[in-house]
């Protein structure tokens, strides 16, 4: 079977080949790539512009950026039809194709957010070392973590004031550049589909803003709702606790710095999210107004056949009543992780309508193609660009992010041990 | 002075500096790129359809599909014919089933999801028959999107595709405006009309034109004035698809239509 | 050099020598820039010659007429001659060899693809004869009655007496 025609239903008159090439995983790429962004952007408010009240949330969001990163890779290597060869990408870049500087993109943030987390973990992890080195008698699992934090320490012992004012520094340049980066990296995946001149729905210098604009709002949103969910955690954990330890912050003071915390930021989530919608209206009016040639097909596509996806789904429940919600004074943990659920979903949802809304007319402007979901993996294809692959490459994060913290833990260093 | 230890030091980092090759550095040089990009050759090849003499038996399907084992049964081709049914209500019905592989048939259109439509004689207003392939535009917009030079275009203008480098991305498929783009069901890499590179390079033509009965299919060489297709392309009115995208076709329709898409 | 704070800057610097080196090895040699310049030109110069050699399996009628002399006599006046033989013979491939003899098709699908009806006055179509496939003997085959290499004789051949003409 030829690679689309599982999932695509023709109405009318499609070209023969045109099927859904770009399915699930291509609005992975952006969704992941802009929470990878979105949570780097976050961490650097505080790194960079000092902005005090994230200092909370800050660690926290570098590492989950750093765990979300090789997510950010994976849909498209589920997507690519020989994924084998994607290291060509770097091999013979062909820099006139949007997709060519991808892996240099991609490897510079990456190694620019591993170094940036080094920095803020070096005297933890020196520390941790020496520590470790002081045990006369270690098991097997305390020699193992002391060859692992040697080797991340890179022989970097030193803990003089000056050297770690030397990593605070870093720590502050590598956020500086990290953040034009991060849009890059992301305005880029926007760039990618902005410039296909074949598309009509895609072809807008808006594009790469949108994107970014929507990236942080979602990584913001991604990062407070993973602070909730690990806060609640904590608090269940410190409440079991406190019966032998009663010196631990009890679960009123918890609360109150969580819900601080989510206030701060779901301020900074607002403000994106007014950008990203402002936008995003502008391009709708702009092709309302200007009707151009492939506007007839476009407004059949997104006032009558995506109607529900576009303006209930992604508009109204992933913008509006979010916007509701932060907006009403007296904002609760709760309602707080409600309206950033709602914010993920009509992320996705504009991810969604974007990818799929683009390939739901055909190019002769005279039919239409409608993305069938794969459920069940039945073939590896079938597996890759269905609910399964996407369903991976979700969950993949938060396995990575629980990893990473165990070596790098992202609350209470001092305490936690 | 230098001591043993930075003497050591420094000969490690010169001999990891030899290891790279300078050629390693060079991604491509900028001499060759303009040396070369405006030497014109002798030949660049160029199609043209005629519309109305396609009657819509699809043999150049037939032959296409088997000359350049393209998968019978794969509801994908490397060129197609589509029909075009414009009723006296000012309707515009189009279909291709099967890209055309087995001629048309019968008078019901094929809507795909909606059905067969059966327009009564008496309602239509004109129909025709309009052959279709990859244009080989001097602008090729899914050459240009390709991240890793698996597609190019020869000097004599045909748009290619290398199968052992092609990583599947996909993005070729997606900045064709024309559609004539697609994954090869079993090799999994971008697929498209090679012109029959094969045929013409040893003076042959394409497999399409020796199977079309009516001449409605042609192929010539836009640099030479004498060739007989370059006449016809620079004496008389023809056309291009989608010129607005910029691409520069180079497939030319004699008798192309407004409905034509 | 003493400063800890470059020490993330070699790794960096061993990446990239990496991916250079694997570069050096896994590129071929002839790629580079071609005719087309580096945005419609970049590739592996010896594809090429790799889709020149693509094996050609349509050989034409003048191949045919080398042998089948008599069948080109045959046609080449009749309103089928513009057919090119492999249209109903099937592709030479490397005939007589391989294969010894063509996989004829005389199906009706093969004929009714331009005998089949179609109303569309002004297209060419309309100028040759039509049938509708559903109604005119859809039990027989065309060949029962008309002879293909001429379709305004009979069918010395064929001729079938239980179909009418």
């Amino acid at each position: 079977m030829v690679h689309g025609e599982a999932w695509t239903l023709k109405e009318f008159f499609v070209y023969p080949n045109e099927y859904i090439y770009w399915s699930i995983q291509i609005v992975m790429y952006p969704f992941m790539t802009g929470l990878v962004a979105g949570a780097f952007v976050l961490s650097s408010l505080y790194h960079v512009f000092g902005v005090k009240q994230l200092k909370d949330i800050a660690r926290f969001s570098l590492v989950f950026s750093l765990a979300l990163l090789p997510v950010a890779m994976m849909p498209l290597m589920l997507h690519l039809q020989q994924p084998q060869r994607g290291i060509y990408v770097m091999m013979t870049p062909h820099f006139t194709s949007a997709i060519a500087a991808f892996g240099i993109v991609f490897t510079t943030y990456g190694l620019i957010v591993a170094s940036e987390i080094w920095f803020v973990y070096r005297q933890f992890i020196v520390e941790t070392v020496l520590e470790l080195r002081a045990k006369q008698q270690k098991t097997a699992v305390e020699s193992a973590r002391l060859f692992l934090y040697s080797l991340l320490s890179m022989g970097a012992m030193d803990l003089s004031p000056e050297a770690l004012h030397k990593d605070e520094r870093a720590v502050g340049i590598l956020a500086g550049i990290g953040i034009p980066v991060a849009c890059f990296l992301h305005g880029y995946a926007g760039f990618i589909f902005g410039s296909v001149k074949a598309n009509a729905l895609w072809m807008t210098p808006l594009m790469p803003v949108i994107f970014i604009c929507s990236a942080v709002v979602s990584g913001i949103a991604l990062c407070i709702v993973t602070y909730i969910i690990t806060m609640e955690i904590r608090k269940l954990i410190f409440a079991r606790k406190r019966r032998n330890n009663p010196r631990l912050p009890s679960t009123e003071e918890l609360k109150s710095a969580e819900i601080q915390v989510v206030t701060m930021t779901a301020k900074y989530l607002v403000m994106f999210l007014v950008l990203a919608i402002t936008l995003e209206l502008l391009d709708l009016i702009f092709r309302t107004y200007t009707a151009v040639k492939s506007w007839d097909i476009l407004r059949s596509v997104i006032y009558e056949r995506d109607f529900f996806k576009i303006f209930i789904l992604q508009y109204g429940l992933g913008n509006v009543v979010p916007f509701i919600i932060f907006l009403r004074p007296g904002l609760t943990i709760r309602r707080a992780l409600v309206g950033t659920l709602l914010v993920l979903m009509g992320v996705f949802m504009m991810r969604w309508n974007v990818v799929i809304g683009g390939q739901a007319f055909s190019a002769s402007f005279s039919g239409f193609m409608e993305y069938q979901l794969p459920i069940w993996p039945s073939t590896l294809e079938l597996f890759k660009e269905g609910l399964f692959g996407a369903l991976s490459v979700i969950i993949t994060p938060f396995v990575l992010f629980f990893l990473v913290t165990r070596i790098l833990p992202v609350f209470g260093i001092k305490d936690s041990h | 002075m230098m001591n043993r230890r930075e003497f050591c030091k420094k000969t490690m980092i010169v001999a990891g500096g030899l290891i790279i090759p300078l050629s390693a550095l060079e991604v491509f040089n900028p001499r060759r790129l303009y040396a070369e990009k405006n030497d014109k050759g002798k030949v660049r090849w160029v199609f043209l359809v005629d519309v109305h003499k396609c009657v819509g038996c699809g043999f150049c399907v037939k032959a296409c599909k088997i000359e350049n084992d393209v998968t019978w049964d794969a509801n994908v081709t490397r060129t197609w014919v589509e029909r075009y049914v414009i009723t006296r209500d000012g309707q515009t019905l189009i279909d291709s089933p099967k890209g055309a592989r087995d001629g048309f048939t019968s008078q019901k259109i094929d809507q795909a999801h909606a059905g067969l439509k059966d327009v009564k004689p008496e309602d239509i207003a004109k129909g025709f028959f309009v052959p279709k392939l990859c244009n080989h535009c001097d602008n090729p917009p899914c050459v240009q999107v390709c991240p890793v030079g698996a597609t190019y275009q020869t000097q004599d203008g045909v748009v290619l595709v290398d199968r052992t480098w092609c990583i599947g991305c996909g993005y070729c498929v997606m900045g064709c405006p024309y559609g004539v783009r697609y994954f090869h069901p079993q090799l999994h890499v971008a697929e498209k009309c090679t012109l029959c590179y094969h045929r013409l390079s040893q003076g042959m033509k394409t497999a399409c034109v020796d199977a079309c009965p009516f001449g409605a299919r042609r192929v010539g060489n836009i640099r030479d004035p004498e060739d007989p297709v370059t006449k016809i392309i620079t004496t008389e009115q023809v056309n291009v698809l989608k010129e607005e995208f910029g691409t520069k076709p180079q497939v030319f329709y004699l008798g192309s239509s407004m409905e034509v898409k | 050099m003493k400063n800890h704070v470059w020490r993330p800057l070699f790794i960096v610097l061993a990446i990239v020598a990496g991916i250079l080196i694997t570069r050096t090895l896994l590129v071929p040699d002839d790629f580079g820039i071609g005719e087309r310049g580096y945005m419609y030109g970049w590739h592996r110069k010896s594809n090429e010659a790799e889709w020149k050699k693509y094996p050609v399996k349509y050989k034409t009628a003048t191949v045919c007429i080398e042998c089948h002399k008599d069948k080109y006599d045959d046609i080449k006046d009749s309103p089928h001659g513009s057919i090119s033989c492999e249209n109903c013979h099937g592709p030479n491939y490397d005939h007589p060899k391989d294969p010894l003899g063509l996989n004829i098709d005389r199906s009706r699908g093969l004929c009714i693809r331009c005998h089949a009806y179609l109303p569309y006055r002004d297209s060419a179509r309309a100028k040759i004869p039509g049938i509708d496939p559903v109604k005119h003997y859809p039990q027989a085959e065309c060949i029962m009655c008309h002879y293909p290499h001429d379709p305004t004789k009979s069918n010395p051949k064929h001729r079938n007496p239980e179909v009418k003409s």
